[in-house]
């Protein structure tokens, strides 16, 4: 060819890149790329034209030069002019030239938009594929405008080559990557489905990556994919070695096109159709059985392309999560991988698992490594790795392996590093909480956190333990008993102290009595670590000291005079100072009695969720633990069957309901209105509970002062929280009644499988008749549901009926459960009487069984007109001038109901004096005068 | 303190490292070869401050000396040593080149331990060191010659041994100054200030005492109040020193006192006194640039430079260097004397003219084609600079006299052959066009 002849090799650009490169100096090589630019300006300035070869060597060393690092400012007409050459060098030049320098320049951009279309538009394979590449590598904007319309009909024109389809299609990838906007979906997109049939391995491969990309967006456009590929990598799998002769690299078939087939197999559900679903499994059966078969060489690259696929093929496996044989089969393969000798593979094995160990099929076949995953951690070198470990630890560990995982936790964060401690102490809190059978044990291991890594257990985590050993009394003269000891340790990290010196003050009277831990002892062993520590502590164990005063008067004058101390009373600190003076002052001047009202022990807490864990979310990000959250509540079957934890019954929750019978709890239900459900029981119960996904969410937290709000009013907000807004409205007409649930969804993701129930008792059942209609499932993120109840009075009652509501935010199930605000005052109909006619009533009803009276203190300021309002509220008639005291409220009214109706007086004497009211209740029925009396009670 | 030097070759290799104190380790040899001599972007700052250690670095040729500490020294102190330190080298060996550093590198380890101990520097005099530190070897010295050395060495008058005789006793003077000048395109001076340096060369017998005169105005007034008439003589010609350094030699609490320069001089070759001035100084040339842009394509540049000193001297080596656009494309260039030639490597058109008497003017002119580029930024136009050497002091300094006083030997300042040179050299001469 003529153009051999001439020299392909460019001399004087060999010449000149030596040049360079034989440089002295920056100073020299500059010189050299100065004189040789204004050479290359005098030439294209030169009058006569230049030819195409002068002119590609020129251009190439502008290119050059600009790869060194200098402005090129010149030369985009030549290279430009290069384009419309016929010579495949000159035109290859050019368009690498343009990919490398030219920016968004307006002028030029036409020119070049206009060579590349007539590429396009040329009949000849290398000049498409060099436009199609140079579109590819600008892929800006503007090239994205002018051809994005052309390239998808070049991708599935009949008489296009392969390369050109191979590369329209990358092409084509890189601008929908650059802008999505641009490119048109249109009847192409079936066709390019079909391009998984070709002939030609190359263009199957790049149509993969294109339509993995694709559908992403549109998964149902590209629905189709799924037989096709299905019958594509079956095809593949089953494939001799040499059949696929190029695409075989190291004797594994097309290992690229595998893994792209498998990674779009992830983008949908498995397949429906069960001839291609069997096939798909067939083909994952293979994968699987060849994992097993001997390498057939030794070559790494070998190993590593086989294992690529398998480890897709897993992916692909954990992501049907629907096949437990495979499951099964898959875990123990990457069980062989936990001991395999690359690094790599350990590493992946081990982070597969940790998706595996949260499907139910193989969750167990994961727990049969626990032995050599827990070796991994102890013996494995790279840290990445033991990081691996300690998940998928965390990831597999239940009710029945929790003490060995923790242990094993415990006994590694000794030698752990220290980037990754602060996460295993966490993760040892979070599992030592929630499969906590034995409350001894969690407070053992807890304490033995801080022994062991006390520098990494965040707040959080000793929160949780004063939380939870408050909550449950069982384990407080334990753990009293623990920290006791533990504190007796010459040195002990500043947050045993702190959780020693919390316990003891609220719970060391329950180890006082034994010789050994006498209060002055247990004092004089938390004041010898009082120096050592920081001022916060200081300040806990000031207060740990005034709770002392109160348990043990004994040893009051000892602590007054610790108090008294300079040290304290003086204290460069504010806040210690304050304490102490305070302290002191309070100890000297209080009584007895009001010593111990004001150093009560601490109520239960309050929680929903575990604030460790939410701290853990925050270190991992979301998705982690939220599935391992989620998938635990599928299993809940596995977990709850085993024997329920004993608290969980001594607190349970006080509403009674069809579905406490499956917990095994029994059907008595507790007073009612007794007790404040135990809200507080802590976040674990709550999460115990929540896991059967039938029962009945405890009564939501701040829930029974919404509902006493509501005796007395009809509209407003029932229940709020981050998720869910639950509003009311409702109106009553003698037995009937109808009440508007407004369900408000506050986020901006919807609620799938939206379902609120009307549970009533057993008890409630016969006296109470609600009807509804179901809403839709699907709440939108901040739209608002409407459910209407019609509710009837059959007889009087006493108890709520219960809301419980279950819906699915985001990946976890949620359950919320609040008492409705029906109650029997709803019916009362108020009666206008007069003093007589009331006093003669009034009489009438002197049976004692039919009255009902009540001293209490107020709760709220005393003030007439409030009252009055809620006199009125309460559906009685206020009758004025009817008392002979003034001050007093009178009311009267009828209850209805389907069968009867009662007569029902009131009589509420305030004393402004004792802050005391006295209400007086008659009525014809004595529940009924109970049940009004309390409702009306709780108001003042 | 300093805490060590390195010397490296333009490819950032070591040719020489010497550390001084335990503060700098190996690992700062690689810092500065990498953040400095290897930087993408060059440095243009001489002091480099990487992890707490600071770098000094001095570049002569394409060989970089840097001197490394952690403390926080005395920058001009530390610079001054490296250019002494070069001056040493170059006294011993020639031009500092790398060949020449590998084949001298035990000398130079010799002088590095003399000259800088544990960081602080020594003696670094050239006549002093190259009593001890020969290249030749050391002859078999005689006891008192040793002695001789300790005491010159840490007596009193370090720079100069005694018993040192010349049949002829001679000294030569020269005052060297480079001239720098930033001038408007219409003539006005913008900056101007003149350094010099005062060099002396002296073969003299025994422990001669000099004493050196100038034309300077405080002296000149100090000195002036005993002779009036002197005074009126030389008045007009006296010139505003701004500031001055001495050699050691000097004896300072004499020039504080009396004003007078009076010193016993190394042997051979010493600085005698560097100093600046601003006011009063003859520009010996003239740069009337004409720059006009002939359409997108074309500049027409047209220089015109006048000689503006006594006719009856003659400046030599006067190059013009004339900047051109980044896009120059060709040139055609006439001028009536000299020569001038366009360098694309420089970008620039350089105009030489071998020789030229005062009060002469000379002219370029040259046609710059360019080419058109879609660029839109404007060329920035540098100045014109110039380099020349003129055969007189552009400060007005002159020399008065230099006596020298030998009350041991039999010698007086009627015997002593004395050669005053003046040159006078352009430093950064430049002229916006």
């Amino acid at each position: 060819m003529q153009a051999v002849s001439k020299g392909d090799g460019m001399r004087g650009l060999a010449v000149f890149i030596s040049d360079i490169r034989n440089c002295k100096s920056k100073e020299a090589e500059i010189k050299r790329i100065n004189k040789e630019l204004a050479n290359i300006r005098s030439k294209f300035k030169g009058d006569k034209a230049l030819d195409g070869y002068s002119k590609k060597k020129y251009v190439c060393k502008l290119l050059f030069i600009f790869l060194l690092g200098h402005d090129i400012d010149f030369g985009h007409m030549e290279a430009v002019n290069l384009l419309s050459s016929n010579r495949y060098t000159e035109k290859q030049i050019g368009y690498l030239f343009i990919s490398v320098l030219v920016n968004s320049n307006s002028e030029l951009i036409r020119l070049i938009n206009n060579a590349i279309k007539n590429d396009l538009a040329s009949r000849n394979p290398t000049f498409m594929c060099l436009a199609l590449h140079c579109i590819a590598n600008v892929g800006s904007r503007e090239m994205g405008e002018a051809f994005a319309a052309d390239i998808p009909r070049i991708l599935v024109a009949g008489d296009s080559m392969d390369s050109v389809k191979q590369s329209a299609a990358l092409c084509l990838l890189r601008l929908y990557k650059a802008s999505p906007d641009l490119v048109p979906m249109g009847e192409w997109t079936a066709r390019v489905v079909h391009l998984l049939n070709d002939q030609h391995m190359g263009v199957v491969t790049a149509a993969v990556s294109l339509i993995t990309c694709l559908c992403k967006k549109n998964p149902d456009d590209f629905k189709t994919c799924i037989s096709l590929a299905v019958s594509r990598l079956s095809r593949i799998v089953s494939s001799a070695s040499t059949d696929l002769q190029d695409y075989t690299y190291y004797f594994v078939p097309a290992p690229w096109l595998s893994v792209k087939l498998l990674r779009l197999l992830q983008c949908y559900p498995p397949p429906e159709d069960a001839a291609v679903k069997g096939r798909l499994v067939e083909c994952l059966e293979t994968v699987l059985n060849k994992a097993q078969e001997p390498p057939k060489s030794k070559k790494v690259q070998h190993s590593n392309a086989k294992n690529a696929i398998l480890f897709e093929t897993i992916s692909l496996i954990i992501h049907y999560d629907s096949e437990p044989n495979l499951l099964v089969r898959a875990c123990n393969q990457l069980g062989q991988f936990l001991q395999h000798r690359e690094t790599n593979l350990r590493y992946l094995a081990l982070e597969s698992m940790c998706t595996l160990a949260s499907s139910e099929f193989s969750h167990e076949a994961v727990k049969t490594h626990i032995e050599t995953v827990i070796n991994a951690l102890k013996t494995e070198r790279d840290v990445s790795v033991r990081q691996r470990a300690v998940d998928l630890l965390y990831a597999m560990c239940d009710r029945s392996n929790a003490p060995q995982i923790v242990a094993e936790m415990l006994s590694y964060l000794e030698t752990a590093d220290y980037s990754i401690r602060e996460e295993i102490v966490l993760k040892v809190a979070i599992l030592a909480e929630k499969y906590a059978v034995d409350y001894t044990w969690y407070v053992d291991t807890i304490l033995n956190l801080i022994r062991i890594a006390g520098d990494y257990v965040s707040e959080e985590v000793w929160y949780r333990v004063i939380q939870i050993v408050i909550n449950r009394d069982d384990v407080q003269g334990y753990a009293a008993k623990t920290v006791f000891e533990a504190l007796q340790a010459p040195a002990c990290h500043e947050n045993l102290v702190k959780v020693g010196g919390y316990i003891l003050g609220e719970f060391g009277n329950l180890i006082a009595g034994d010789p050994r831990s006498s209060p002055l002892i247990q004092f004089n062993l938390l004041h010898s670590k009082f120096h050592l520590c920081s001022v916060p502590t200081r300040a806990l164990l000031l207060s740990t000291y005034i709770k002392f005063v109160n348990l043990f008067p004994e040893v009051k004058p000892t602590i007054q005079d610790v108090l008294r101390s300079d040290s304290q009373l003086r204290n460069a600190d504010v806040e210690l100072q304050q304490r102490a003076v305070e302290y002191l002052r309070l100890s000297t001047v209080a009584s007895t009695d009001i010593l111990a009202t004001v150093l009560e022990e601490m109520p239960p807490f309050p929680e929903r969720e575990s604030s460790i864990l939410a701290k853990l979310k925050k270190k991992k990000g979301p998705s982690t633990v939220t599935d391992l959250e989620d998938t635990k509540r599928e299993r809940s079957v596995d977990v709850n069957g085993g024997p329920e934890p004993a608290p969980a019954s001594t607190s349970a929750v006080s509403t009674p309901s069809p579905s406490a019978d499956l917990l095994g709890l029994g059907a008595a239900p507790p007073a009612p209105a007794g007790p404040p459900p135990s809200s507080g029981s802590g976040g674990l119960l709550v999460d115990v509970f929540s896991d059967s996904a039938s029962a009945v969410a405890p009564l939501a937290p701040g829930s029974e002062d919404n509902f006493a709000r509501f005796v007395c009013k009809n509209n407003g907000v029932l229940f709020e929280n981050q998720l869910l807004q639950i509003g009311l409205k409702s109106e009553f007409r003698q037995n009937l009644g109808r009440m508007f649930i407004f369900y408000g969804n506050k986020t901006s993701t919807q609620f799938l499988n939206f379902t609120p129930t009307l549970i009533c008792s057993d008890d409630l059942q016969p006296h109470l008749n609600l009807q509804t209609k179901p809403v839709d499932p699907t709440v939108e993120g901040g739209a608002q549901v409407q459910q209407v109840v019609n509710i009837e009075c059959v007889s009087d009652f006493t108890e709520a009926p219960v809301l419980s509501i279950q819906f699915r935010y985001g990946g976890t199930f949620q359950n919320v459960s609040v008492q409705l605000p029906i109650t029997l005052n709803k019916f009362f109909q108020p009666t206008e009487m007069a003093s007589q006619d009331f006093f003669q009533r009034w009489k009438q009803l002197s049976n004692p069984q039919q009255e009902v009276q009540n001293i209490f203190k107020a709760k709220h300021p005393m003030d007439t007109e409030v009252t009055k309002a809620k006199i009125i509220g309460f559906g009685s008639a206020l009758l004025e001038e009817v008392d002979p005291n003034p001050a007093n409220f009178v009311g009267a009214g009828i209850i209805h109901t389907k069968t009867t109706q009662i007569g029902c007086l009131l009589r509420l004497e305030p004393n402004l004096q004792a802050q005391m009211y006295r209400l007086t209740l008659r009525t014809s029925k004595e529940a009924v005068s109970q049940r009004l009396c309390e409702l009306l009670s709780a108001q003042f | 303190m300093i805490g060590g030097l390195f010397i490296y070759n333009h490819k950032g290799e070591v040719l020489i490292s010497r550390v001084y104190r335990d503060d700098i380790g190996r690992n700062a040899v690689d810092a500065f070869r990498v953040n400095v001599i290897h930087a993408r972007q060059q440095v243009r700052s001489p002091v480099t401050n990487i992890a707490r250690t600071s770098f000094f670095h001095v570049k002569r040729s394409n060989i970089w000396l840097a001197a490394v500490t952690k403390q926080n020294v005395n920058a001009a102190m530390v610079f001054e040593f490296l250019y002494k330190m070069c001056d040493v080298m170059a006294a011993y060996f020639g031009k500092i080149s790398e060949e020449n550093i590998k084949n001298n590198f035990v000398l130079i380890y010799e002088r590095l331990d003399e000259i800088l101990d544990f960081g602080y520097p020594q003696n670094s005099e050239t006549g002093a060191l190259k009593t001890f530190i020969t290249q030749q070897g050391i002859k078999s010295q005689t006891k008192e010659e040793q002695s001789q050395i300790t005491s010159q060495v840490t007596g009193q008058i370090g720079w100069r041994r005694e018993g040192i005789k010349y049949r002829r006793n001679e000294l030569f003077l020269d005052v060297l100054e480079s001239v720098n000048l930033l001038m408007s395109p219409q003539g006005q001076v913008l900056s101007a200030h003149v350094s010099g340096r005062v060099v002396m060369k002296s073969y003299l017998s025994g422990m001669p005492e000099c004493k050196f005169g100038m034309n300077d105005k405080i002296v000149i007034e100090k000195q002036g109040k005993g002779t009036a008439d002197e005074t009126s003589k030389s008045g007009k010609q006296s010139i505003a020193i701004d500031d001055c350094t001495f050699h050691q030699c000097v004896r300072l609490s004499k020039f504080d006192s009396e004003r007078s320069i009076s010193f016993i001089p190394p042997d051979g070759e010493f600085e005698l006194m560097r100093y600046r001035t601003t006011k009063d100084i003859i520009l010996p040339f003239r740069v009337i640039p004409l720059v006009r842009e002939v359409g997108r394509t074309k500049l027409e540049v047209k220089v015109v430079i006048k000689s503006n000193f006594k006719p009856s001297l003659l400046a030599q080596k006067i190059e013009v260097r004339i900047p051109t656009p980044l896009n120059t494309s060709g040139v055609q260039v006439i001028c009536m004397k000299g020569k001038a030639k366009y360098k694309a490597s420089e970008n620039a058109i350089v105009w030489k003219i071998k020789r030229m008497a005062g009060m002469k003017e000379s002219q370029i002119s040259a046609e710059i084609e360019l080419l058109p580029t879609n660029d839109k930024k404007k060329w920035a136009r540098p100045p014109i600079s110039m380099n020349f050497e003129v055969p007189f002091a552009p400060s007005g300094l002159k020399v008065r006299y230099l006596k020298v006083f030998e009350p041991k030997l039999n010698y007086s300042d009627h015997d002593v052959i004395k050669w005053v040179r003046y040159i006078g050299r352009s430093g950064i001469y430049e002229t916006r066009c």
